[in-house]
């Protein structure tokens, strides 16, 4: 169903990672840490500034992958990975942007379901890949006969 | 606090048990993630869904079962973190949040993570590499 979607992109998007998003998500998470929130924690540590958790990349924009048109119910979330090559820094912008990396269809005891992998990704303006990520998406039969009338 | 350098294979982190899951954490959550799939904020919905009640977001719990890496900010960082969501998280479970050295290599140490509700049943597991600086 979503064969001929894989490898389409979305155009990238600037974001910035902002403090008072930083804050209302750490909170949300009940993880409200100093090197996420007070500013001479971040000055004293060694990222000379305050840092983000793993998971925050949920709030950024990835823009639009325009071929690929998704329900917005019954979707099932499998699988979340991510992959940092260092923590994200409160203030600085990076470039990001979806894509389709694979799909394919399997036969399980609640019927044909699809499996739909996307990765949103984030890079600084110079090009330097920060973070990568993987969702793992199950679309069940149900939501795939709707999907095809 | 631990001293992650002196942790052996097979020894735990703290671990941190929740307080009972609340519609609010579940709004707020959605407010700051962006995430306003009304499964997890509005009974109808969830009802409609085929669901006994409201479920937590996935990306909730897994955001809460990062936070055992918290403290270890200037030891390291989080270059991998992997999950698989097992089991819906219902309003008033209480969620324990576990983390177990697997294997230490050089500056890598790798960790078995899970969630486990109030019976004992795993919500979301995965895994952690830690890249100690």
């Amino acid at each position: 169903m979503f064969t001929e979607q894989i490898g389409k992109r979305s155009e990238k998007v600037k974001n910035t990672v902002e403090r008072g998003a930083v804050k209302k998500f750490a909170e949300s998470i009940g993880d409200m840490h100093p090197i996420y929130l007070d500013e001479e924690t971040g000055a004293k540590s060694r990222y000379g500034r305050n840092i983000a958790p793993p998971t925050f990349p949920r709030v950024f924009d990835y823009g639009v992958i325009d071929e690929l048109k998704l329900p917005n119910k019954g979707l099932i979330h499998g699988e979340q990975l991510y992959h940092y090559e260092r923590p994200l820094l409160v203030g600085e912008e990076l470039l990001c942007y979806s894509e389709v990396e694979d799909y394919y269809e399997r036969t399980g005891s609640s019927g044909k379901m699809g499996i739909l992998v996307l990765s949103s990704n984030g890079e600084d303006l110079n090009g330097n890949t920060i973070f990568t990520s993987r969702q793992v998406v199950i679309i069940t039969e149900a939501v795939r006969k709707g999907l095809t009338v | 606090m631990t001293n992650l350098a002196e942790l052996q294979v097979g020894e735990p982190l703290e671990s941190i048990e929740l307080d009972p899951v609340s519609r609010l954490d579940l709004i707020k959550y959605a407010g700051a993630s962006g995430d306003y799939n009304p499964i997890h904020t509005i009974d109808e919905e969830a009802q409609k869904a085929g669901l006994p009640g409201i479920i937590a977001h996935g990306m909730w719990t897994m955001g809460n079962l990062a936070k055992l890496f918290t403290p270890y900010y200037e030891a390291g960082f989080i270059q991998d973190y992997s999950i698989r969501f097992k089991g819906m998280v219902f309003l008033n479970d209480v969620i324990t949040l576990n983390a177990e050295l697997k294997e230490k290599e050089d500056q890598t140490l790798k960790f078995d993570v899970k969630a486990v509700n109030q019976n004992g049943n795993e919500v979301i597991k995965g895994q952690v590499v830690y890249t100690q600086y």
